[in-house]
C-alpha cells in the first residue's frame, strides 16, 4: 500500500522507456507504486499475493506479479506495463478473438502472453498452458484466450519460414 | 445492411486491451481518505466491548465507526445493519470501519482496534436452521420491515417460504408407477470477480451524495440510499465506470452503504473502500448454497406425473436478495418439462453464514443440479435412456410452467429441438459409456434446462440518443458494462435502424444516474430485452422527428420519407434528401431562417404482464419469456483415484436470435466454465464454528487456462415476439445446466450417485467406498 512517511525513499524506475522518479516507502510493492506512485492504473489488483495474476508487468522479459515485488528492487531493470505496449500482435489478435469481457484480467494476460512469445515464438501447448495458468479469468472459458494466443504464434512461425 | 449477427468488436476493446479503461478503483485522487473494515473472526457471537483507543492513537486516523446503530439494511427485509451492532451473525461481517489518510495507516489501524465477543451457537447449515430446536440466527424477524411477498416466519429461521401448489398430487403419485427420491446438498460459494468491490463516497456541501460503485445496480443504489437513510432522492447521484466481473454479485448494495457512512463520519470528504481478496469472497454477499429433496414419480413410460420438493436455501445471515432468489427457485423448481402436479416449498433459511448476492442463473443452476441429477436417477430406475426421458417431457406449447403460466411458441423456447441438437453433437448413439483403459472410463451426462426472470413486475429500461454536428450518434442506456457487450450491441440494433456505419455510433459507456436514463439494474439477462426495446422505440423517436423536419422542408407528407444511409430522402426517389448531419440540430434556410431544432429521441420500454406470486399456490406470472437449453459433459474418470478430466461441455441453447455471434458464444462458454468451476471445485469450506478456512483464490481455486474443456455451443433461433428482433436472454444460460449435466456424467462414470457439490475426487471416493468421516 502506498504512503508516506518519515523513512521514505526517491528512487528512479525505468518503465515503458520513460525514466520516472518516485518516492517510496521500503515496503511498498510495485505494485501499488505503478498505480499510486506513478498513476499507471492499467496494472489491476486482484488479490494482492501472487494468486491470480491480474498486476503482471514484464520485468526484463519476465512476467513478474508486481504485488509480490518491491519497488525497490524494480531500479535498474526495465519495466513494461501494459500502457506501455500499443499495436502489438497480441493485443490486436485479443481484440480479435474476444479474448476479454469485463477486461480486467486483460493486462494481466496480454503482458504475460507477450512476453510468452518473446521467450517462446514456437510455444507449444505445454508451454502455453505452464504460463497462462498463472493467470485467472472468471469471464471467458479461456478458449478465446487460448485462440488469441496460438493465432499470434502461427502467423509468427509463418513468418519464419 | 446486415449488421445484425455479425461478430462486431465491442465498442471499448481498445481501451481494455491497452490498459486505458477505467475501473472503480482506478480512481486514485490524493484529496481521498482510505477506509477498511474491521471484520468477525466468529460466525455467530455478541459484541461485549470493542476498544478503539489504541487505533485512534496512530497518526492519518480520521473516523472510526463502530459500535454505533445504524438504520437496518436489506432489499426485502431490513435485518442488516450495515456495520455490526452488538451481533455479529457470520464469519466476515463488518464490525468496525476505519478512515485514514492511506490504506495502509487504516489497515494498522485496524489491527489496533480490540473487539471482545461471546461466541453464541453456530447455525452451520440451512438443514440444522430448519430444525425445530435451532438456535436462531434473528429473534424478531416480524418487527423488520419487510417489501410485499415477503413471508418470514416468527421464531424460526425461515426468511421466506414459497410455495408451488399446482394440480393434484394425490392423483399425480397414484399414477405414477416408479418413484425416486433423493436429497442434494452444497455450500455457499463465490463470484469471485476479478475486480475486487470497491465503492466511493463524498457528500457535498448542499448534502448532494455522490457515490462511484463496481455495480450492477446505480439505480438501485440511489434509491436504497433514500429509502434506508432519508436522503432526497435526486440528491443521489452514482456513478458507474466499467465493471470488472459481476455475475451476480455486484448486483446488492452494501460497500456503498459503509463508503456513505464513513464519507459522513469525516464531514462528507471523499472515501474510498476497495475490498481485498479476503472481504470480497467472505465479507461481502456469496452464492448461495443448498439443501434439496426431491422426490420424483412418473409412468412405465417415462410420462412424468408428480414432483415434490423442498429447497432450503443457503441465505446466509441477512435475507438481502436470497429471498428473491429463492423464491425464482421455486418459480422454475423443475427442469422444463410437462408435470401436472407439482408441490414445492421453496425456503430462504437464516444460517450464521455469509449472506447470499444473486450469482449468475439466479438459483437455477442450483436447482437445476438437483432436478436433473433425480431425473437421471429416475430413468436409472426404470432403465430408461435419459435423453429419451427428457423428450418424452419436454414442455410444448400448451402447458402450463409451475407457477401456471401457459406455454406458447413465444414465451418458452424450443426444448425439443435442443435435445435432438444435443443428441447428435454429444454422439449420443455411440454409447453413454466406454473403458478407454485399464483404470479410466470416459462417461457423458446430460440435462435439460430452462429460465425466466424474476424481477419486479414493473422493472423497465429507458435509452436516449442524440446527433454530433456531423450525423454521427450518441447512445444512452442504463445499462452497466459488466463484460456482457450489451451496449455494443445495443449500437448494432442502431446502426441497423438507423441504416448507418456503426462506426459513427458512439456509446457512453458509463452510468450517472443523473444523466443516464435509468435501466433497472444489470441483472437477469435482460439487459439487451428490455435496454433493446428501449433503444428500438427510442431510434423510432429520432426517425419520426427526423421525417418529421424533413417533410416541412422538402413540402412532403412524413410517410412519403425513409431515414437511412445519413439522409431523410424521398422513398420514390431517394435523389431527393436531406443529410442528416444539416437538420439534426435544425435546419438553417439560405438568408438564416431556423427550423426545428436539436433531435434528441427517448424510448423506454417497461416489463408487460408481469404480476406477483399468489403467497398459497405460487400462481403468477415472473417474467416475459423462458429461454431453454440442453447441456452435455464428457468426462473421463480414473477409477483408480477417482481424479477426472473434463473433456468436452455442450450446450444447445435457444437463442432467439443472435445478435452478436461471438459475444453470444462468449457469454455461453464463459457461464459454461463458470458452471463447471462451481460445479468441480468451488466452495467455501466452514469449520464446526462456521469459519470459513479458504478465503483466498490460492485455497478456493477457479478453473485455471489449461482446465478447460473443449466447448461446443450451438444456437437454435426461435424467436419470442416481444424481443428486440426476436432475442432471448442468454447471458446466465450457459452456466445453468453444468452442475447437473457434470455431476450426471461423473456419476455414470463412477457407478454412484453424486449428490453433493464440489465433485472434488475426495467426494467420489467417499461415496463410492461408502467413507462417512469427515477428512478435513
Ligand atoms: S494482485 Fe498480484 S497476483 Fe493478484
Ligand atoms: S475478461 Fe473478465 S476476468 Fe477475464
Amino acid at each position: 500500500m502506498y504512503s508516506s512517511n518519515s523513512k521514505n525513499l526517491n528512487i528512479s524506475l525505468s518503465i515503458n522507456d520513460e525514466e520516472r522518479s518516485v518516492v517510496v516507502r521500503p515496503a511498498n510493492t510495485l505494485l501499488s507504486v505503478i498505480r499510486e506512485g506513478l498513476g499507471l492504473t492499467g496494472t489491476k489488483p486482484g488479490c494482492y499475493n501472487g494468486d491470480c495474476g491480474a498486476c503482471t508487468v514484464d520485468v526484463d522479459g519476465v512476467p513478474i506479479k508486481s504485488c509480490l515485488m518491491l519497488a525497490v528492487e524494480g531500479v535498474g531493470k526495465k519495466i513494461t506495463t501494459i500502457e506501455g505496449l500499443r499495436n502489438t500482435p497480441v493485443q490486436k489478435s485479443f481484440v480479435e478473438h474476444f479474448a476479454f469481457q469485463c477486461g480486467y484480467c486483460t493486462p494481466g494476460f496480454i503482458i504475460n502472453c507477450n512476453a510468452l512469445i518473446q521467450k517462446h515464438p514456437n510455444a507449444k501447448d505445454e508451454i502455453i498452458e505452464e504460463w497462462l495458468e498463472s493467470n485467472i479469468c472468471r469471464c471467458t472459458g479461456y478458449k478465446e484466450i487460448e485462440e488469441a494466443i496460438k493465432s499470434v504464434i502461427t502467423a509468427k512461425s509463418e513468418e519464419q519460414l | 445492411m446486415d449488421i445484425l449477427g455479425k461478430s462486431i468488436i465491442r465498442k471499448e476493446a481498445l481501451d481494455k486491451a491497452t490498459g486505458k479503461a477505467k475501473y472503480t478503483a482506478d480512481d486514485l485522487s490524493v484529496s481521498m481518505l482510505h477506509a477498511k473494515m474491521n471484520i468477525s473472526p466468529y460466525a455467530h457471537a455478541r459484541i461485549t466491548h470493542i476498544d478503539t483507543s489504541e487505533a485512534w492513537k496512530l497518526s492519518g486516523v480520521r473516523a472510526i465507526l463502530a459500535g454505533e446503530q445504524f438504520p437496518l439494511t436489506g432489499e426485502e427485509i431490513r435485518d442488516r445493519p450495515p456495520i455490526a451492532y452488538d451481533r455479529v451473525r457470520y464469519c466476515g461481517e463488518v464490525v468496525a470501519v476505519i478512515v485514514a489518510d492511506s490504506p495502509a495507516i487504516a489497515k494498522s489501524a485496524s489491527n489496533l482496534i480490540k473487539v471482545t465477543y461471546e461466541p453464541l451457537p453456530v447455525v452451520n447449515s440451512p438443514s440444522e436452521a430448519y430444525k425445530i430446536n435451532a438456535p436462531l440466527v434473528h429473534e424478531n424477524i416480524n418487527s423488520y420491515h419487510r417489501e410485499k411477498g415477503v413471508y418470514p416466519e416468527a421464531n424460526t429461521n425461515i426468511a421466506n417460504r414459497t410455495k408451488i401448489r399446482k394440480g393434484n398430487m394425490e392423483l399425480g403419485w397414484r399414477k405414477s408407477e416408479i418413484v425416486v427420491e433423493a436429497n442434494f446438498s452444497f455450500s455457499p460459494s463465490d463470484h469471485a470477480a476479478m475486480e475486487t468491490r470497491c465503492a466511493i463516497a463524498e457528500i457535498r456541501e448542499d448534502e448532494t451524495v455522490i457515490i462511484t460503485s463496481s455495480s450492477q445496480s446505480p439505480f438501485m443504489i440511489k434509491k436504497l440510499m433514500h429509502t434506508y437513510f432519508d436522503i432526497d432522492i435526486g440528491k443521489v447521484i452514482v456513478n458507474t465506470p466499467l465493471v470488472g466481473g459481476a455475475y451476480g454479485g455486484k448486483a446488492s448494495v452494501q460497500l456503498e452503504l459503509i463508503a456513505y457512512l464513513a464519507s459522513k463520519a469525516v464531514n462528507g470528504r471523499k472515501v474510498k473502500v476497495l475490498n481485498s481478496r479476503e472481504e470480497d469472497l467472505i465479507t461481502s454477499p456469496v452464492h448461495i448454497g443448498l439443501d434439496a429433496t426431491i422426490k420424483l414419480g412418473c409412468t412405465k413410460d417415462g410420462v412424468l406425473q408428480a414432483a415434490e420438493i423442498l429447497y432450503l436455501f443457503d441465505g446466509g445471515a441477512y435475507s438481502d436478495k436470497a429471498v428473491d432468489i429463492s423464491r425464482a427457485g421455486a418459480v422454475d423448481c423443475t427442469g422444463p418439462y410437462r408435470i401436472n402436479n407439482i408441490w414445492c416449498d421453496a425456503l430462504c433459511m437464516y444460517t450464521n453464514h455469509p449472506y447470499a448476492a444473486p450469482f449468475r442463473g439466479f438459483g437455477h443452476s442450483e436447482v437445476t443440479f438437483a432436478f436433473e441429477r433425480t431425473m437421471d436417477i429416475l430413468g436409472n430406475k426404470m432403465k430408461m435412456d435419459p435423453l429419451l426421458l427428457r423428450s418424452t417431457n419436454a414442455i410444448l406449447s400448451g402447458d402450463t410452467t409451475p407457477t401456471q403460466v401457459l406455454v406458447n411458441k413465444s414465451n418458452v423456447g424450443n426444448v425439443s429441438e435442443c435435445i435432438s441438437r444435443l443428441k447428435k453433437i454429444i454422439n449420443w448413439d455411440e454409447g453413454k459409456i466406454e473403458k478407454v483403459s485399464d483404470t479410466k472410463v470416459r462417461a457423458k451426462g446430460i440435462c435439460c434446462t430452462w429460465k425466466n426472470s424474476t424481477i419486479d413486475p414493473h422493472a423497465g429500461s429507458g435509452v436516449t440518443l442524440t446527433f454530433n454536428p456531423d450525423g454521427s450518434m450518441n447512445l444512452i442506456s442504463g445499462v452497466v458494462e459488466i463484460g456482457t457487450a450489451t451496449k455494443s450491441v445495443l449500437a448494432q440494433m442502431l446502426a441497423d435502424k438507423m441504416k448507418m456505419d456503426i462506426h459513427k455510433i458512439y456509446v457512453q459507456m458509463e452510468v450517472n444516474t443523473l444523466s443516464t436514463p435509468e435501466h433497472w439494474k444489470t441483472v437477469s439477462s435482460r439487459g439487451t430485452f428490455m435496454a433493446g426495446r428501449a433503444l428500438l422505440s427510442a431510434a423510432d423517436d429520432v426517425i419520426y422527428q427526423l421525417k418529421k423536419l424533413a417533410a416541412c422542408i422538402l413540402r412532403c407528407s412524413n410517410e412519403d420519407l425513409e431515414v437511412g444511409f445519413g439522409r431523410v430522402f424521398l422513398r420514390d426517389n431517394p435523389e431527393l434528401y436531406l443529410n442528416i448531419k444539416d437538420i439534426c440540430y435544425g435546419y438553417k434556410y439560405p438568408n438564416g431562417n431556423a427550423v426545428g431544432g436539436q433531435i434528441i429521441g427517448k424510448g423506454h420500454y417497461i416489463q408487460r404482464h408481469i404480476t406477483y406470486f399468489d403467497q398459497d399456490t405460487g400462481r403468477g406470472n415472473p417474467g416475459p419469456e423462458w429461454t431453454v437449453a440442453a447441456q452435455g459433459v464428457v468426462v473421463e474418470l480414473d477409477r483408480s483415484d477417482y481424479t477426472y478430466k473434463i473433456i468436452r461441455a455442450i450446450t444447445v441453447v435457444d437463442i432467439g436470435k443472435i445478435l452478436n455471434e461471438k459475444a453470444a458464444l462468449g457469454q455461453v462458454m464463459g457461464g459454461m466454465s463458470m458452471g463447471l468451476s462451481f460445479a468441480g471445485r468451488e466452495t467455501f469450506i466452514f469449520d464446526q464454528q462456521g469459519k470459513i478456512i479458504n478465503p483466498q483464490l490460492r485455497t478456493y481455486r477457479p478453473l485455471r487456462f489449461g482446465e478447460h474443456p473443449q466447448y461446443d455451443v450451438e444456437f437454435v433461433q426461435t424467436p419470442v415476439i416481444d424481443g428486440p428482433y426476436g432475442a432471448r436472454s442468454v447471458g446466465e444460460h450457459g452456466l445453468i445446466g453444468m452442475p447437473a449435466a457434470l455431476a450426471n456424467s461423473l456419476s455414470l462414470a463412477a457407478g454412484v450417485e453424486l449428490n453433493q457439490l464440489p465433485l472434488i475426487p475426495e467426494l467420489i471416493w467417499k461415496t463410492k467406498e461408502g467413507v462417512t468421516h469427515d477428512t478435513i
